[in-house]
């Protein structure tokens, strides 16, 4: 690789010291054979005839700004202020404004926040509904059998996510994180060792069919001496990696299971909205060999964020994750909360169910996976939040670490199992793979673990079949009715996606898995 | 010759639009904002004919609160030299944002003066036709194509008008709003938005510039429009005038 021109810009970072920083763009380099070899983009425009990008490189990129990749931002640039010493930070993020691709209930346990940011309050975080009530019914047709909690949300909030990564956004900027929203890292960037070296962003301005539109743009590189991937939930580029450098075995993990989380937001009658109030059923209209339930949460200013989260190992091929949902807002003990109410919002998200058993080895060469993209979602507790913000400030103390001391990234892996999270996940690891016996069986299981034995024996339950090998023939099964949707509780599909908002910034991705 | 382009930070054209419960306002509270669509068409315009070598510099403008700066960062990352960001908390009538940007044309002297037709908020449809006539320069509204003479110091604009299409030539300088055939507007890249942050955005306030922003209107109330009933299939003529006669009261 020979650099033809390069322009020097020095840019002042913001941080008390005033260091300057100097990046290079190196412009006109010639196609690097193995940059494109690996690279995803066809062939057909791999040619030297194509247009060369843009090079810019940073110390450490991060893909994605959600609750991981912000924290590990922010936690960098606090431990350069800490050290008086700077390093380069981008965090990149496909959604069109940071916060628009994130979804989730949310319960939220400040705990990793309160390590990142332990003033968050003073700054006016976004936190302010504690939990005020925690209920938890068994669902049949029509009756509502309320069970003892499982939970203990005590110090806990009912917050909007995405709200919150907005503000986390926003503390980030101010502390020197360079956040670029509408770019998707589409793609990863090796040298000729097979060291990742960057992503490379999405080309713009492609029609339907592939041929350059009038405004056609080419992505650029972002290289960083460390990249993070923070991606969420089956991450693009985390799982070409994972695959790639055989994470999985390299962690004796088994494979991941995953569930679909379908939600909506609706701003209910005065007289009904309890802030504060948490539900979470169990049974109708799942069936019993079908794990999930639902969740309806009261946030502030007369809204609740409902849904129904089922996993994807189910086996009725004729199932419909949607459709139950729709189902489920018609249930007697549901309907009275959206009786006189109008719904908000619409979305859905995978989220990951393998816990423990399925933690892949999260450090690659020239960087590490954080967050959901490596799987820390604690499962009977449903809070996956506050794991992936400790994993990514774990990953930004490894990658500081790598800068200051000339350590490797590999003291993630050993700062991960002697932290919080390893604790939790260990803990918690039996729950969910004792369902794939039953409803009933896993229920008297998880009690025995949530009540008597608290995960403290060393039996480690393995998970069933993968997901995609879990759907059954459709002849050993019966076609589902499901009632046509009256547009007051439950809605069609169309409806819903126009109120999915975010449904124009998916049209920027055009590379992907 | 300098290119004067305004940009206004509105809602984002995708999002749901949802009126406030106390009727006085939409809800504008964590929603996405972006620029006017038809501001960045505007845009594009100035850009394109300072890349034909027509224009040396192109300014972009905008008004409101702080936040502007963002959608001004924008413009600058799309291309826009310069920016000029005049800071108002109140709401920017067309008649002020006119007079503001009267004082801003007498600083600056562009010579040209590309607007978006309208907001997609308020769908005025007002601003450019305003400061025209408070400059005295000719318009040219609508346009669905530019072209511009520098030695004869003209521009040729084609108007989208309900019979047609009509042609005008205005002596410059002159002011043009853009309509959505104009062009497509360019994705701003991240060098390019990267490289924005560099570049220099003034400050004003409208007191400065000595122009009295004091509403004269009053919003009463915001209210959604009528809920959309489905249609009713008719089967014979006679079925049709009964509903029209003792449904819909028409006839």
């Amino acid at each position: 690789m020979f650099k033809l021109s390069s322009l020097l810009f020095k840019s002042k970072s913001k941080s008390k010291n005033a260091l300057t920083i100097i990046r290079t763009f190196n412009n006109l380099q010639p196609c690097n054979a193995s940059t494109h070899a690996n690279s995803r983009v066809p062939i057909s425009r791999n040619f030297c005839t194509a247009p060369e990008r843009d090079s810019i490189e940073y110390d450490v990129v991060i893909v994605g700004a959600g609750p991981a990749g912000l924290s590990a931002a922010i936690r960098l640039k606090q431990l350069c202020r800490e050290n008086d010493t700077d390093l380069s930070v981008c965090v990149l993020e496909k959604g069109s404004e940071v916060g628009a691709h994130i979804l989730s209930g949310n319960v939220f346990e400040p705990r990793a926040l309160d390590e990142l940011l332990p003033q968050w309050k003073q700054q006016e975080a976004p936190i302010s509904t504690p939990v005020s009530s925690d209920k938890f019914w068994f669902l049949t047709k029509n009756r509502a059998i309320s069970l003892p909690s499982p939970f203990d949300n005590k110090g806990n909030y009912v917050i909007s996510l995405s709200q919150l990564v907005r503000w986390m956004g926003a503390k980030a900027e101010e502390l020197g994180v360079e956040i670029y929203p509408g770019f998707a890292a589409s793609e990863i960037l090796y040298d000729s060792d097979n060291k990742v070296i960057g992503i490379g962003t999405n080309d713009m301005g492609i029609s339907k069919d592939g041929s350059k539109k009038e405004t056609f743009q080419r992505g650029v590189e972002v290289k960083g001496q460390i990249t993070l991937l923070s991606e969420g939930c089956r991450g693009s580029l985390s799982e070409q990696i994972m695959k790639k450098y055989n994470l999985r075995e390299k962690g004796g993990a088994e494979h991941q299971t995953y569930a679909l989380g379908i939600k909506e937001v609706w701003e209910i009658d005065e007289e009904k909205h309890q802030p504060g109030a948490v539900l979470h059923t169990l049974g109708w209209p799942l069936d019993h060999k079908t794990y999930g339930g639902s969740f309806l949460y009261h946030m502030k200013d007369r809204q609740i964020s409902l849904g129904l989260v089922v996993a994807l190992n189910y086996q009725n091929p004729f199932m419909n994750p949607y459709e139950e949902f729709q189902k489920f807002k018609h249930h007697p003990a549901i309907k009275p909360f959206l009786e006189g109410g109008t719904v908000i919002q619409y979305g859905a998200r995978t989220l990951n169910e393998g816990g423990f058993q399925s933690v892949p080895y999260p450090v690659f060469p020239g960087g590490a996976i954080v967050g959901c993209s490596a799987g820390f979602l604690n499962v009977p507790k449903i809070k996956g939040t506050h794991t992936a913000m400790k994993s990514g400030m774990l990953a930004a103390e490894a990658a500081f670490g790598v800068f200051n001391e000339g350590l490797d990234m590999n003291t993630y892996w050993d700062a991960l199992r002697n932290s919080w999270i390893w604790e939790e996940l260990y803990k918690s690891r039996n729950y969910r793979p004792a369902f794939k016996y039953g409803l009933i069986p896993g229920l008297a299981l998880s009690g025995l673990e949530h009540y008597i034995l608290k995960g403290r024996h060393p039996i480690t339950l393995k998970h069933g079949k993968p997901d995609h090998e879990a759907t059954n023939a459709a002849e050993l099964h019966s076609p589902i009715h499901y009632p046509k949707p009256d547009g007051v509780f439950s809605f069609d599909v169309p409806t819903s996606l126009h109120r999915f908002c975010n449904i124009n910034s998916l049209l920027l991705l055009n590379v992907e898995n | 010759m300098k290119i004067m382009v305004t940009v206004k930070r509105v809602i984002d054209y995708a999002v749901k639009i949802r009126v406030k419960p106390d009727k006085t306002g939409v809800v504008t509270q964590n929603v996405k904002m972006s620029m006017n669509p038809f501001c960045e068409i505007a845009l594009e315009e100035a850009l394109r004919i300072r890349e034909s070598g027509l224009a040396s510099e192109v300014v972009a403008v905008s008004m409101g609160p702080s936040q502007c700066v963002d959608t001004l960062r924008t413009g600058l990352a799309m291309g826009a030299d310069r920016g000029i960001h005049v800071e108002a908390n109140d709401s920017m009538y067309p008649l002020f944002v006119a007079k503001i940007l009267k004082k801003l044309v007498e600083i600056e002297k562009p010579g040209l003066l590309i607007l978006g037709k309208q907001a997609i908020d308020d769908d005025c449809n007002q601003t450019g036709q305003m400061v025209a006539g408070l400059l005295n320069w000719p318009q040219g509204t609508f346009a669905s194509k530019v072209v511009l003479d520098k030695e004869k110091q003209v521009a040729t604009v084609d108007r989208e008008v309900d019979d047609g299409i009509e042609t005008l030539c205005l002596n410059l300088p002159a002011v043009i709003t853009t309509d959505l055939r104009l062009n497509q507007p360019r994705y701003a890249t991240l060098p390019n938005i990267m490289k924005a942050k560099s570049k220099p955005i003034k400050k004003f306030t409208p007191k400065e510039l000595n122009v009295d922003i004091k509403p004269d209107l009053e919003i009463v109330e915001v209210t959604e429009p009528p809920k959309r009933k489905s249609g009713v299939l008719v089967f014979s003529v006679d079925e049709l005038i009964e509903k029209l006669k003792h449904e819909a009261n028409v006839i």
